[in-house]
Protein backbone atom coordinates (compact mmCIF):
# COMPACT_ATOMS: atom_id res chain seq x y z
CA UNK A 1 0.00 0.00 0.00
CA UNK A 2 1.05 3.55 -0.74
CA UNK A 3 1.76 5.57 2.40
CA UNK A 4 2.30 9.27 2.74
CA UNK A 5 4.48 9.77 5.78
CA UNK A 6 5.06 13.16 7.36
CA UNK A 7 7.97 13.23 9.78
CA UNK A 8 8.90 16.04 12.12
CA UNK A 9 12.55 16.87 11.54
CA UNK A 10 14.94 18.94 13.59
CA UNK A 11 18.69 19.20 13.66
CA UNK A 12 19.58 21.73 16.36
CA UNK A 13 22.99 22.45 14.81
CA UNK A 14 21.45 23.49 11.47
CA UNK A 15 17.76 24.25 11.79
CA UNK A 16 16.27 27.28 13.49
CA UNK A 17 13.05 25.39 14.15
CA UNK A 18 11.51 21.98 13.47
CA UNK A 19 9.90 21.29 10.08
CA UNK A 20 8.09 18.42 8.41
CA UNK A 21 9.49 16.20 5.65
CA UNK A 22 6.99 14.26 3.57
CA UNK A 23 7.88 10.88 2.08
CA UNK A 24 5.89 8.64 -0.25
CA UNK A 25 6.64 4.97 0.32
CA UNK A 26 5.21 1.64 -0.82
CA UNK A 27 4.79 -0.75 2.10
CA UNK A 28 3.11 -4.05 2.78
CA UNK A 29 0.07 -3.57 5.06
CA UNK A 30 1.68 -6.02 7.49
CA UNK A 31 4.94 -4.06 7.68
CA UNK A 32 5.58 -2.24 10.89
CA UNK A 33 6.06 1.50 11.18
CA UNK A 34 9.69 0.76 12.00
CA UNK A 35 10.06 -0.98 8.62
CA UNK A 36 8.68 2.15 7.01
CA UNK A 37 11.23 4.33 8.82
CA UNK A 38 13.99 1.95 7.76
CA UNK A 39 12.72 2.10 4.16
CA UNK A 40 12.98 5.88 4.25
CA UNK A 41 16.37 5.96 5.94
CA UNK A 42 17.95 3.23 3.85
CA UNK A 43 16.56 4.19 0.46
CA UNK A 44 15.26 7.75 0.42
CA UNK A 45 16.89 9.95 3.04
CA UNK A 46 19.85 8.78 5.09
CA UNK A 47 19.75 11.87 7.30
CA UNK A 48 16.53 10.76 9.04
CA UNK A 49 17.43 9.98 12.64
CA UNK A 50 15.60 7.72 15.09
CA UNK A 51 16.43 5.17 17.76
CA UNK A 52 15.81 1.47 17.42
CA UNK A 53 17.57 -1.54 18.77
CA UNK A 54 15.86 -4.89 19.21
CA UNK A 55 12.97 -4.07 16.85
CA UNK A 56 10.71 -6.50 18.70
CA UNK A 57 9.02 -4.43 21.37
CA UNK A 58 11.36 -5.35 24.19
CA UNK A 59 14.16 -2.78 24.34
CA UNK A 60 11.91 0.28 24.41
CA UNK A 61 14.08 2.40 22.08
CA UNK A 62 11.64 3.42 19.38
CA UNK A 63 8.76 5.05 21.25
CA UNK A 64 7.46 8.00 19.22
CA UNK A 65 4.28 9.89 18.49
CA UNK A 66 2.51 8.17 15.60
CA UNK A 67 -0.58 10.04 14.43
CA UNK A 68 -0.65 11.91 17.73
CA UNK A 69 -0.29 8.94 20.07
CA UNK A 70 2.78 7.44 21.70
CA UNK A 71 3.51 4.03 20.23
CA UNK A 72 6.50 1.75 19.66
CA UNK A 73 7.28 1.95 15.93
CA UNK A 74 8.23 -1.75 16.02
CA UNK A 75 4.86 -2.84 17.44
CA UNK A 76 2.46 -0.93 15.18
CA UNK A 77 1.52 -2.22 11.75
CA UNK A 78 1.27 0.18 8.83
CA UNK A 79 -2.27 -1.01 8.06
CA UNK A 80 -3.42 -0.03 11.55
CA UNK A 81 -2.25 3.55 11.01
CA UNK A 82 -3.45 4.00 7.45
CA UNK A 83 -2.18 5.70 4.33
CA UNK A 84 -1.58 9.06 5.98
CA UNK A 85 0.90 8.99 8.78
CA UNK A 86 2.46 11.70 10.91
CA UNK A 87 5.42 10.76 13.05
CA UNK A 88 6.78 13.10 15.70
CA UNK A 89 9.17 12.76 18.64
CA UNK A 90 7.79 12.19 22.13
CA UNK A 91 6.71 15.34 23.96
CA UNK A 92 8.30 16.83 27.06
CA UNK A 93 11.96 16.06 26.37
CA UNK A 94 14.52 18.07 24.43
CA UNK A 95 14.82 16.88 20.83
CA UNK A 96 18.43 15.91 20.07
CA UNK A 97 17.69 15.25 16.43
CA UNK A 98 14.55 14.31 14.47
CA UNK A 99 12.84 11.56 16.50
CA UNK A 100 15.61 11.21 19.06
CA UNK A 101 14.95 12.88 22.43
CA UNK A 102 17.19 13.39 25.44
CA UNK A 103 16.24 10.57 27.81
CA UNK A 104 18.72 11.50 30.56
CA UNK A 105 16.15 13.35 32.75
CA UNK A 106 13.89 10.29 32.38
CA UNK A 107 16.55 7.92 33.70
CA UNK A 108 17.45 10.36 36.50
CA UNK A 109 13.90 10.04 37.82
CA UNK A 110 13.94 6.29 37.34
CA UNK A 111 17.08 6.09 39.51
CA UNK A 112 15.55 8.42 42.10
CA UNK A 113 12.86 5.88 43.08
CA UNK A 114 15.48 3.19 43.87
CA UNK A 115 14.21 0.67 41.34
CA UNK A 116 15.83 -2.33 42.98
CA UNK A 117 15.17 -4.63 45.90
CA UNK A 118 16.38 -3.25 49.23
CA UNK A 119 16.55 -5.73 52.07
CA UNK A 120 19.46 -5.74 54.50
CA UNK A 121 18.21 -8.70 56.56
CA UNK A 122 20.65 -11.61 56.60
CA UNK A 123 19.97 -13.71 53.52
CA UNK A 124 18.09 -16.92 54.32
CA UNK A 125 19.56 -20.29 53.40
CA UNK A 126 17.00 -20.71 50.60
CA UNK A 127 15.03 -18.08 48.65
CA UNK A 128 12.99 -15.30 50.25
CA UNK A 129 9.63 -16.96 49.76
CA UNK A 130 6.50 -15.24 48.50
CA UNK A 131 2.94 -16.48 48.19
CA UNK A 132 1.33 -16.36 44.72
CA UNK A 133 -0.88 -13.53 46.06
CA UNK A 134 2.14 -11.52 47.19
CA UNK A 135 3.74 -12.03 43.79
CA UNK A 136 0.55 -11.03 41.98
CA UNK A 137 0.43 -7.66 43.77
CA UNK A 138 3.18 -6.23 41.55
CA UNK A 139 2.92 -8.49 38.51
CA UNK A 140 1.70 -5.71 36.19
CA UNK A 141 4.64 -3.42 36.96
CA UNK A 142 7.32 -6.03 36.22
CA UNK A 143 6.54 -5.56 32.53
CA UNK A 144 7.96 -2.04 32.10
CA UNK A 145 10.61 -1.61 29.37
CA UNK A 146 11.40 2.07 30.12
CA UNK A 147 10.39 3.33 26.68
CA UNK A 148 8.99 6.58 28.19
CA UNK A 149 5.76 6.37 26.15
CA UNK A 150 3.69 6.86 29.33
CA UNK A 151 5.69 9.71 30.84
CA UNK A 152 5.75 11.68 27.58
CA UNK A 153 1.98 11.19 27.11
CA UNK A 154 1.27 12.77 30.49
CA UNK A 155 -0.10 16.37 30.50
CA UNK A 156 1.05 17.08 34.10
CA UNK A 157 4.54 16.04 32.97
CA UNK A 158 4.47 18.30 29.88
CA UNK A 159 3.69 21.31 32.01
CA UNK A 160 6.04 20.35 34.84
CA UNK A 161 9.20 18.47 33.82
CA UNK A 162 10.08 18.03 37.50
CA UNK A 163 7.15 15.63 37.98
CA UNK A 164 8.68 12.21 38.59
CA UNK A 165 6.30 10.80 35.97
CA UNK A 166 4.34 7.57 35.41
CA UNK A 167 7.30 5.39 34.34
CA UNK A 168 9.31 6.05 37.51
CA UNK A 169 6.18 5.45 39.59
CA UNK A 170 5.50 2.16 37.82
CA UNK A 171 9.00 1.06 38.77
CA UNK A 172 8.55 2.32 42.32
CA UNK A 173 5.29 0.32 42.52
CA UNK A 174 7.23 -2.77 41.43
CA UNK A 175 9.18 -2.65 44.72
CA UNK A 176 6.73 -0.87 47.04
CA UNK A 177 4.30 -3.77 46.59
CA UNK A 178 7.02 -6.43 46.85
CA UNK A 179 6.66 -8.12 50.24
CA UNK A 180 10.46 -8.69 50.40
CA UNK A 181 11.40 -5.05 49.96
CA UNK A 182 12.23 -2.85 52.96
CA UNK A 183 12.89 0.55 51.39
CA UNK A 184 9.33 1.91 51.57
CA UNK A 185 10.31 4.87 53.75
CA UNK A 186 13.34 5.75 51.60
CA UNK A 187 11.20 5.94 48.45
CA UNK A 188 8.40 7.84 50.16
CA UNK A 189 10.22 11.19 49.89
CA UNK A 190 10.35 11.03 46.10
CA UNK A 191 6.95 9.42 45.66
CA UNK A 192 4.78 11.39 48.05
CA UNK A 193 6.74 14.63 47.79
CA UNK A 194 5.91 17.77 45.86
CA UNK A 195 6.79 16.26 42.48
CA UNK A 196 5.54 12.80 43.33
CA UNK A 197 2.48 10.71 42.58
CA UNK A 198 -0.01 13.41 43.64
CA UNK A 199 0.72 15.30 40.43
CA UNK A 200 -1.21 12.56 38.61
CA UNK A 201 -4.54 13.87 37.32
CA UNK A 202 -5.91 10.51 36.11
CA UNK A 203 -5.76 11.55 32.46
CA UNK A 204 -5.26 7.90 31.36
CA UNK A 205 -3.00 8.86 28.42
CA UNK A 206 -0.26 6.79 30.05
CA UNK A 207 -2.41 3.66 30.18
CA UNK A 208 -3.35 4.11 26.53
CA UNK A 209 0.28 4.67 25.51
CA UNK A 210 1.89 1.72 27.33
CA UNK A 211 3.04 -0.80 24.70
CA UNK A 212 3.22 -3.47 27.40
CA UNK A 213 -0.39 -3.06 28.45
CA UNK A 214 0.48 -1.96 31.97
CA UNK A 215 -2.52 -0.29 33.63
CA UNK A 216 -0.33 2.70 34.44
CA UNK A 217 -3.03 4.98 35.84
CA UNK A 218 -4.28 2.20 38.08
CA UNK A 219 -0.72 1.61 39.28
CA UNK A 220 -0.50 5.23 40.38
CA UNK A 221 -3.91 5.01 42.02
CA UNK A 222 -2.68 1.99 44.00
CA UNK A 223 0.38 3.95 45.11
CA UNK A 224 -1.83 6.90 46.12
CA UNK A 225 -4.18 4.68 48.13
CA UNK A 226 -1.25 2.95 49.84
CA UNK A 227 0.27 6.30 50.85
CA UNK A 228 -3.10 7.47 52.14
CA UNK A 229 -4.09 4.29 54.00
CA UNK A 230 -0.61 3.78 55.49
CA UNK A 231 -0.80 7.26 56.96
CA UNK A 232 -4.25 6.66 58.43
CA UNK B 1 -0.58 18.03 19.75
CA UNK B 2 -1.38 14.77 21.49
CA UNK B 3 -4.47 12.81 20.50
CA UNK B 4 -5.79 11.75 23.89
CA UNK B 5 -8.96 9.77 24.43
CA UNK B 6 -11.87 10.15 26.87
CA UNK B 7 -9.63 10.50 29.92
CA UNK B 8 -7.79 13.45 28.42
CA UNK B 9 -11.00 15.18 27.32
CA UNK B 10 -12.47 14.62 30.79
CA UNK B 11 -9.38 16.30 32.25
CA UNK B 12 -9.40 19.21 29.76
CA UNK B 13 -13.10 19.92 30.37
CA UNK B 14 -12.51 19.64 34.10
CA UNK B 15 -9.72 22.23 33.97
CA UNK B 16 -11.61 24.63 31.69
CA UNK B 17 -14.86 24.38 33.68
CA UNK B 18 -12.95 24.82 36.94
CA UNK B 19 -11.23 27.99 35.72
CA UNK B 20 -14.52 29.25 34.26
CA UNK B 21 -16.33 28.81 37.57
CA UNK B 22 -13.46 30.54 39.39
CA UNK B 23 -13.67 33.53 37.04
CA UNK B 24 -17.40 33.76 37.67
CA UNK B 25 -16.67 33.75 41.39
CA UNK B 26 -14.66 36.98 40.95
CA UNK B 27 -17.56 38.62 39.10
CA UNK B 28 -19.91 37.33 41.76
CA UNK B 29 -17.84 38.87 44.57
CA UNK B 30 -18.00 42.22 42.76
CA UNK B 31 -21.78 42.09 42.12
CA UNK B 32 -22.52 40.99 45.69
CA UNK B 33 -20.32 43.75 47.08
CA UNK B 34 -22.46 46.30 45.21
CA UNK B 35 -25.10 45.96 47.94
CA UNK B 36 -22.79 48.24 49.94
CA UNK B 37 -23.95 51.09 47.68
CA UNK B 38 -27.59 50.29 48.38
CA UNK B 39 -30.37 48.23 46.76
CA UNK B 40 -30.73 50.63 43.83
CA UNK B 41 -27.22 50.04 42.53
CA UNK B 42 -27.34 46.32 43.31
CA UNK B 43 -30.66 45.74 41.54
CA UNK B 44 -29.68 47.81 38.54
CA UNK B 45 -26.50 45.81 37.99
CA UNK B 46 -27.83 42.31 38.78
CA UNK B 47 -30.88 42.79 36.56
CA UNK B 48 -28.42 42.56 33.67
CA UNK B 49 -28.19 38.82 34.39
CA UNK B 50 -31.86 38.41 33.46
CA UNK B 51 -32.40 41.10 30.90
CA UNK B 52 -29.37 40.84 28.67
CA UNK B 53 -29.67 37.83 26.38
CA UNK B 54 -25.91 37.27 26.33
CA UNK B 55 -25.93 36.99 30.13
CA UNK B 56 -28.60 34.30 29.97
CA UNK B 57 -26.30 32.29 27.71
CA UNK B 58 -23.36 32.96 30.02
CA UNK B 59 -25.41 31.78 33.01
CA UNK B 60 -26.30 28.66 31.08
CA UNK B 61 -22.59 28.07 30.39
CA UNK B 62 -21.81 28.66 34.05
CA UNK B 63 -24.35 26.08 35.19
CA UNK B 64 -23.07 23.64 32.55
CA UNK B 65 -19.53 24.16 33.89
CA UNK B 66 -20.59 23.67 37.53
CA UNK B 67 -22.56 20.52 36.64
CA UNK B 68 -19.80 18.95 34.55
CA UNK B 69 -17.16 19.81 37.15
CA UNK B 70 -19.27 18.21 39.90
CA UNK B 71 -20.12 15.04 38.00
CA UNK B 72 -16.58 14.55 36.72
CA UNK B 73 -15.31 15.28 40.22
CA UNK B 74 -17.40 12.35 41.44
CA UNK B 75 -15.93 10.29 38.59
CA UNK B 76 -12.40 11.10 39.78
CA UNK B 77 -13.33 10.20 43.38
CA UNK B 78 -14.70 6.85 42.18
CA UNK B 79 -11.48 6.18 40.25
CA UNK B 80 -9.40 7.21 43.27
CA UNK B 81 -11.16 5.12 45.91
CA UNK B 82 -12.78 2.16 44.15
CA UNK B 83 -9.97 -0.25 43.20
CA UNK B 84 -11.85 -1.36 40.07
CA UNK B 85 -12.88 2.18 39.13
CA UNK B 86 -10.11 2.65 36.57
CA UNK B 87 -11.65 -0.08 34.39
CA UNK B 88 -14.78 1.98 33.96
CA UNK B 89 -13.25 5.44 33.59
CA UNK B 90 -14.52 5.74 30.00
CA UNK B 91 -18.08 4.74 30.91
CA UNK B 92 -17.94 7.04 33.94
CA UNK B 93 -16.93 9.92 31.65
CA UNK B 94 -19.90 9.29 29.36
CA UNK B 95 -22.08 8.98 32.45
CA UNK B 96 -20.87 12.35 33.75
CA UNK B 97 -21.55 13.87 30.33
CA UNK B 98 -25.04 12.35 30.16
CA UNK B 99 -25.94 13.59 33.65
CA UNK B 100 -24.67 17.06 32.74
CA UNK B 101 -26.79 17.19 29.60
CA UNK B 102 -29.85 15.81 31.43
CA UNK B 103 -29.59 18.39 34.18
CA UNK B 104 -29.18 21.12 31.57
CA UNK B 105 -32.54 20.40 29.98
CA UNK B 106 -34.65 22.10 32.71
CA UNK B 107 -31.92 24.73 33.08
CA UNK B 108 -32.14 25.51 29.40
CA UNK B 109 -35.94 25.56 29.51
CA UNK B 110 -36.16 28.16 32.26
CA UNK B 111 -33.06 30.19 31.42
CA UNK B 112 -33.11 30.22 27.62
CA UNK B 113 -36.83 29.58 27.04
CA UNK B 114 -37.74 33.28 27.20
CA UNK B 115 -34.95 34.07 24.72
CA UNK B 116 -36.63 31.81 22.18
CA UNK B 117 -40.13 33.08 23.00
CA UNK B 118 -41.18 30.17 25.22
CA UNK B 119 -43.42 31.25 28.10
CA UNK B 120 -42.08 29.95 31.41
CA UNK B 121 -43.32 30.74 34.89
CA UNK B 122 -39.91 32.13 35.84
CA UNK B 123 -39.62 33.88 32.46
Amino acid sequence: MQVQCKIRRYNPTQDKKPYFSVYEVRMEPTDRVLDLLNEIKWKLDGTLTYRRSCAHGVCGSDAMRINGRNRLACKVLVRDIGQKMTIEPMMGFAVLRDLVVDMEPFFEKYKAVKPYLVNDDPAPVTERLQTPEERAAYDDTTKCILCAACTTACPPFWSNPDFVGPAALVNAHRFIFDSRDKAGAERADVISGREGVWRCRTVFNCTDACPRGIQVTNVMEEVKRKLLYDRA
Amino acid sequence: MYRGREGMWAWIFHRVSGIGVLLFLFIHIVDTALIGWGPGVYNAVTSIYHEWTIFRFLQFTLIAAVLYHSFNGLRVIVIDFWPKGYKYQRQLFYGAMALTVLALIPTGYFLLGPVFGIETRQG
